[in-house]
């Protein structure tokens, strides 16, 4: 297998992107990554998008955004695996350069998700769910993950004010992402006194819809090298799946897809959660950042919300999580969130990220979620 | 809207609570499926699933999917019935202040929801505290 490198990395602000289209928010966005990267033409791209026929209607987009990109014709493949399709589009893309079949590819996530009313967009994030056994009977995303919290809650003693520190600490990295769709903070009150979606989860412990596209530009290392590029290398990836239905889990609070892909990263990386310097995970609902840092061993089970209490995660804390803002403060165009993450460690293992750096990383990791936890993506990076 | 093929060919386990049992680990699939999850044998008998079981978890709607808005609050919760197998469903005839994790239910059949004017209404199981 060939060494695999990030070399250009594009993404535009976040938010309710209303004057947009879904293709003229891809195409800026490419831009900026191809130009980063120093090229104009690829050999292929993957495109991660969750639900673009039940959000604009739209299908077949690998190719119609391939022909705005002026690529074709290039191979283009869409990828989905509900809110990991990004994090998929990133594998699929490593694995054929480091496979020797193509060189430059570009990878993508979007989702415009603005263009239908709130019960649309409900309807089609709850199609993540298993639409025969979960949404038949009435259960929401957000019911989804107050189930977890609420068994969560229950066997480990988490707190309710614990899970509302997630969100502050994300947002207050947010507040320093200009890039984010609510780049402001928040306090532990207006959680706890935000409306309530589904006990005990309220509006301000989820993540919100957001339109907004990532890309970034992968080669083989040696190539980077001759374009004297900075160069960021994947060094591992995993995949796991798991029943979609959360009720099928052995466990309502462990989510064993996030620990088998982490496993599966940290084995190809030859790394340990210990040497984890930065983390973005898939806070999709505060509880999933909790249930997600558990599963990937960089805290103990069962003790994510008091390492959140206790500022392991924060900014300037020991193994600091979603420095970028989250989905939570960044927002979620749920097919480009996986894509986004891999852009903040990127561009902190850079020393590009502002107001935001944390000093001197070598090593992060990106961890992207689908549906109340059916799939993981995760991705190991290191600074070369 | 769809038509009503879908809602109609899952009457087995909506109606009677059908699933099947593996013969090799025992394991039961709700809804019943080809291979065993666990230990990936084919070979199953047809089994129904208990009636009676435990709250492991619960929570209340409270911004509903469209289907569901003359119905909300209502709560939703993953029940372990006495055979093992866990379901979701909705908790009805209840106070929410008073549920509790571990508190038993049984399941009785109800209506779901209905499916616009003129569509079916959708019947389905749901959870009673005893």
């Amino acid at each position: 297998m060939r060494e695999v490198a990030v070399i250009g990395v594009g993404m535009t602000k976040w938010g309710e992107l209303w004057e947009k289209s879904l293709r003229n928010i891809f195409v800026e966005t490419a831009l900026l990554a191809l130009d980063d990267a120093g090229v104009d033409k690829i050999d292929s791209m993957y495109v991660g998008s969750m639900s673009s026929g039940l959000f604009v209607g739209q299908e077949h987009i690998a190719s119609l955004l391939a022909d705005y990109l002026g690529q074709v014709p290039v191979p283009s493949a869409r990828v989905e695996t509900a809110c990991a399709s990004g994090g998929l589009a990133l594998r699929l893309g490593f694995m054929e350069v480091a496979s020797g079949m193509s060189d430059v590819v570009l990878v993508s996530g979007i989702e415009k998700m603005t263009d239908v009313s709130g019960y649309e967009a409900t309807y089609a994030l709850g199609t993540a769910a298993d639409q025969e056994y979960e949404g038949y009977h009435g259960i929401t995303f957000p019911g989804l993950y107050a189930l977890m919290a609420r068994a969560h809650m229950e066997k480990y003693g988490t707190t309710r004010e614990q899970l509302a520190l997630v969100a502050v600490k994300n947002h207050l990295n947010g507040s320093k992402n200009p890039l984010a769709q609510y780049p402001f903070e928040i306090t532990v009150d207006s959680v706890l006194n935000s409306v309530m979606v589904a006990d005990p989860l309220r509006v301000l412990d989820c993540s919100p819809i957001t339109d907004g596209a990532a890309a970034v530009i992968l080669c083989p290392v040696e190539m980077a090298r001759k374009m004297k590029k900075p160069i960021v290398k994947i060094t591992g990836s995993g995949h796991a799946t798991d029943s979609i239905s959360l009720s099928s889990r052995k466990d309502i609070t462990w989510i064993e897809a996030t620990y088998q892909a982490g496993k599966r990263a940290y084995a190809m990386a030859n790394k340990k959660p210990e040497d984890i310097d930065i983390l973005e995970v898939h806070d999709c609902f505060t509880i999933a950042e909790i249930c997600v840092i558990e599963a990937l061993g960089i805290v103990e089970k069962g003790k994510g919300g008091k390492a959140v209490e206790d500022e392991v995660t924060y900014l300037e804390g020991k193994i600091p999580v979603n420095t970028s803002g989250g989905l939570k403060a960044k927002g979620h165009p749920v097919g480009a969130t996986g894509v986004a993450q891999v852009i903040e460690i990127v561009k902190q293992l850079r020393g590009e990220a502002g107001k935001r750096q944390v000093k001197n990383p070598k090593v992060g990791m990106a961890q992207n979620m689908g549906g109340s936890g059916g799939s993981t993506v995760v991705h190991i990076f290191e600074k070369e | 809207m769809s038509t009503p093929s879908r809602f109609w060919r899952e009457i087995p386990q909506r109606y009677r609570l059908e699933a099947n049992k593996c013969k090799r680990c025992g394991y039961i699939s709700f809804p019943p499926r080809l291979i065993c999850p666990q230990c990936q044998n084919r070979e199953f008998k047809e089994t129904k699933l208990a009636d009676k079981g435990k709250i492991l978890t619960f929570t209340v709607i409270r911004v509903p999917p469209q289907q569901f808005v003359d119905q909300a609050p209502y709560a939703v919760g993953i029940v372990e019935l006495d055979d093992g197998v866990k379901l979701t469903g909705q908790i009805v005839d209840c106070d929410f202040e008073n549920l509790k994790i571990g508190q038993k239910v049984k399941i009785e059949f109800r209506k779901i929801f209905d499916a616009g004017e003129a569509g079916i209404l959708c019947y389905g199981y749901k959870f009673v505290p005893e």
